[in-house]
C-alpha cells in the first residue's frame, strides 16, 4: 500500500488541472440547479413518480462510476439492486426494522455481495468481464427464485411496510417519504461526484484508459477496479434498498438481467462518463416506461430500438453532447 | 433392476440424456459465439434470440406453408443467416473500428427487439411442434427408454460441432478464417476480402444457432423467451471453456450439460445454478478458461 499512497500526489495534481475554475462554478450551479428542482418536483409532479426516477438515477449513476470511470461494463448490476431491495423489504418487514436501518442494512449486503463478485470478475477483462458479471448475475436471480420463505417467490414481498424514521417520523405520506428519499439520492450524488473528482478516482480514469502503464507507474490496478466495483455495488444498493421502502415491494424483477439491461440503457441515454448524465437518462427511461405502460412488450422493442439508435448514432448520449457543445465536461 | 446411491436408473439415464440434449445446444450455441468473436471482436448477445428465430422459422414452415421438419432443417439455418448477414452489413459493420463493448450493446438492444416482436405476435406461452413422424417412438436398451428424437438431437449436434470443427481447421476456406482472426490487415493484403468473410462468418454463427433451435423445438415448445435465460447460461460456458479452441467449446458444451443432468438426480435444487457455480470454481482456479489462452 505504501508505493500506492506515495504515488498519489501527481494523480492529485491531475484533478486540479482537469476541473478549471469556470467548471468548478458550472457544476456548483448544476448542484444548486438540481437541489431546487429537487425542492419543487413534489409540488409539480406525482410524488411517487419522482421518487421513482430518484431511486432509478441513483441506480445508474452508480452503474456509471463503474463504466464510465473505471472502464468495467458490468452487465449483472440487478445483482446488487435486487438482493439490496429484498434485504430492505424483509428485514422491514419481517424483523421490524425501522426503514433507516432496513436501507442500511440492504446497502451493507449489496456492498458484500459486490466484493464477492467484484473478486471475481476483475479476473477477467472487456467482454469476459460482461459475460461473467451477468452469469453472477443470474446465480443471484436462481437463488431469489428457489427460496421463497426469504424473497416470496414469484409474488416478492408485498406491503412492506414504510415505517417511520428513527422510530420518529412517519413515511406513510408521500411527501414526507419524498424528502428522505431526496436527501438520500443527493448524498449519492455528492458522494459519487467527490470520488470521481477524488485522487482515487484520478487513477481510476488513468487505469481505464491505460491500465499497463497505470501498473508500471506503480499502482494495483486490480485493487482500484475491486474498490471502485465495490462502490459502485454499494451505492446500487443504495437505489435498490430504498426503492423497497418507496414502492413497499420487492420482486423477481428487481434481480432479472432485463434490469441490468435497463439501467445500462439509462447510463446511454444520458451519457457515458459524464456525472450528471445518468440522470437524464433515468428521467428519460423511467417517463418513457411511464407513458407507454399500457403497451405491454411493445416497451421492450421500443427500449431494444432505443439501444440500437444510442450506440449506432448517440454514442455520447444527451449530457455527452451538450457537454461536447458547451466544451465543458459535465 | 440395479439401484445406483438409491437412484433408479431410468431416472438417471433420463436425466443424463436430457443433460446430454442440453450440453449439445450448449455446444453448438458456444461454438457460434466463439467463431463470431474470432472475427469480429463481438460478444453476439443476439444469438439466444436468433436461436428461438431457428424454432419459430421452423414452426411458421411447418403451419403457414406446410414444409416439413427436414425441410426446416436446412430452411431455418439458412433464413436466419440471411437475416444475420443483413444485419452485419447494415448495422454491426459499422462498429468496427469502435470498443467491442459497443457490440455487446448493440446485439443486446436487437435481442430485445426481436424478443419482443416475437412475444407480441406469439405470446408468451409457447407453441406446439410435432416431433417428426420418422423419428417419434424410442429403443428400450434394457437399462432405459431411449426416445429417437433424443438419440438423434445428440447424434445431429455432434456432427454439426464436428463439421465446423473440420470446416475451420482442415479446409482451406477454415485457414482464410483463422488467419483473419489472426491478423486482418495482413490476410487482406493477401487478397482475401476481409470484410465479406467477416459478413459471411456472422452469418454462419448465427446459422448455427438457428441450427440448434430448429433441433430444440419439438423438445421444448416454441416460445419467444426459450433463448433470453439460455444465452446466460451460454455465456458462463464461454467463460469456462475460453473461446480459444473449437474443440474446447464442444467439449466443455457436453460436459456441463451432462454434470448439470447429474445435478438434477443428485442435487436438485442446484440444476438451475450449478454451471455458474462451476465458473466460479474454473475463475479461481484457472481465470482464463479450461481451453483458453492467458490475455
Amino acid at each position: 500500500m505504501a508505493n500506492v499512497a506515495s504515488t498519489d500526489a501527481p494523480a492529485a495534481g491531475l484533478a486540479v488541472i482537469e476541473i478549471d475554475h469556470g467548471t468548478a462554478r458550472l457544476h456548483r450551479m448544476i448542484f444548486i440547479g438540481i437541489a431546487i428542482a429537487l425542492a419543487v418536483a413534489p409540488f409539480i409532479a406525482y410524488p411517487v413518480f419522482v421518487m421513482k426516477v430518484l431511486c432509478f438515477a441513483l441506480f445508474a449513476l452508480a452503474f456509471n462510476l463503474l463504466l464510465g470511470y473505471g472502464g468495467l461494463l458490468s452487465f449483472g448490476h440487478a445483482a446488487y439492486f435486487g438482493m439490496a431491495s429484498y434485504v430492505s423489504a424483509y428485514t422491514a418487514k419481517n424483523w421490524g426494522l425501522t426503514p433507516e436501518l432496513a436501507i442500511l442494512l440492504g446497502t451493507c449486503v449489496a456492498a458484500l455481495l459486490g466484493a464477492l463478485f467484484g473478486a471475481l470478475a476483475i479476473r477477467r477483462q472487456g467482454i469476459y468481464f460482461a459475460m461473467i458479471t451477468l452469469a453472477l448475475a443470474q446465480m443471484v436471480f436462481f437463488f431469489s427464485l428457489q427460496t421463497p420463505r426469504f424473497t416470496g417467490g414469484e409474488d416478492g414481498i408485498q406491503a412492506v411496510p414504510r415505517g417511520k424514521l428513527f422510530g420518529l417520523i412517519n413515511l406513510a405520506d408521500d411527501r414526507t417519504l419524498y424528502w428522505v428519499v431526496a436527501i438520500i439520492f443527493m448524498a449519492g450524488l455528492l458522494a459519487i461526484y467527490r470520488i470521481i473528482h477524488s485522487p482515487f478516482g484520478q487513477v481510476c480514469k488513468a487505469i481505464r484508459d491505460n491500465e499497463p502503464r497505470a501498473i508500471s507507474l506503480g499502482y494495483r490496478a486490480n485493487q482500484y477496479k475491486l474498490t471502485v466495483f465495490v462502490l459502485s455495488a454499494t451505492l446500487a444498493g443504495l437505489a435498490g434498498a430504498t426503492k423497497a421502502i418507496v414502492f413497499q415491494l420487492a420482486s423477481l424483477t428487481d434481480v432479472y438481467w432485463s434490469m441490468s439491461g435497463e439501467v445500462v440503457l439509462m447510463t446511454l441515454v444520458g451519457g457515458l462518463g459524464t456525472v450528471f448524465g445518468p440522470i437524464v437518462g433515468a428521467l428519460v427511461i423511467v417517463s418513457m416506461q411511464n407513458y407507454l405502460a399500457s403497451l405491454g412488450a411493445w416497451v421492450t422493442v421500443v427500449q431494444g430500438v432505443i439501444f440500437v439508435i444510442c450506440v449506432l448514432l448517440f454514442r455520447e448520449g444527451i449530457v455527452g453532447v451538450i457537454a461536447k457543445w458547451i466544451k465543458k465536461p459535465l | 433392476m440395479f439401484e445406483l446411491l438409491g437412484i433408479p436408473p431410468q431416472a438417471l439415464f433420463g436425466q443424463v440424456l436430457l443433460g446430454l440434449i442440453n450440453g449439445s445446444f450448449y455446444a453448438i450455441l458456444s461454438l457460434g459465439l466463439a467463431v463470431i468473436f474470432g472475427l469480429l471482436n463481438i460478444i453476439n448477445f443476439a444469438h439466444g434470440a436468433q436461436y428461438m428465430m431457428g424454432a419459430f422459422v421452423a414452426w411458421m414452415c411447418l403451419n403457414y406453408f406446410g414444409i416439413n421438419y427436414w425441410a426446416a432443417l436446412l430452411l431455418a439455418p439458412l433464413i436466419v443467416g440471411v437475416f444475420g448477414v443483413i444485419i452485419e452489413r447494415v448495422l454491426i459493420a459499422r462498429l468496427a473500428n469502435l470498443d467491442h463493448l459497443y457490440g455487446l450493446l448493440l446485439t443486446f438492444g436487437l435481442a430485445l427487439i426481436i424478443q419482443g416482436l416475437f412475444r407480441n405476435q406469439y405470446g408468451s406461452s409457447g407453441l406446439p411442434y410435432q416431433i417428426p413422424p420418422q423419428l417419434t417412438g424410442g429403443q428400450n436398451l434394457g437399462f432405459m427408454f431411449l426416445p429417437n428424437y433424443r438419440a438423434w438431437v445428440i447424434a445431429a449436434s455432434l456432427v454439426v460441432c464436428l463439421a465446423t470443427w473440420f470446416l475451420i481447421e482442415k479446409t482451406r476456406l477454415g485457414a482464410y478464417l483463422r488467419a483473419a482472426t489472426e491478423n486482418p490487415t495482413l490476410t487482406q493484403a493477401f487478397g482475401i476480402n476481409v470484410p465479406l468473410l467477416v459478413t459471411l462468418t456472422y452469418g454462419f454463427g448465427v446459422a448455427l444457432a438457428a441450427f440448434a433451435g430448429v433441433l430444440a423445438a419439438p423438445i421444448y415448445s416454441v416460445n419467444p423467451n426459450m433463448g433470453a435465460d439460455l444465452i446466460i447460461v451460454v455465456f458462463a460456458v464461454v467463460v469456462i471453456g475460453g473461446m480459444g479452441s473449437i474443440l474446447g467449446a464442444i467439449i466443455t458444451g457436453f460436459g456441463l450439460g451432462l454434470i448439470e443432468g447429474l445435478t438434477k438426480v443428485f442435487y436438485p435444487e442446484a440444476a438451475a445454478t450449478v454451471i455458474f457455480i462451476i465458473m466460479v470454481l474454473v475463475l479461481l482456479v484457472k481465470p482464463a478458461g479450461l481451453f483458453g489462452r492467458t490475455t
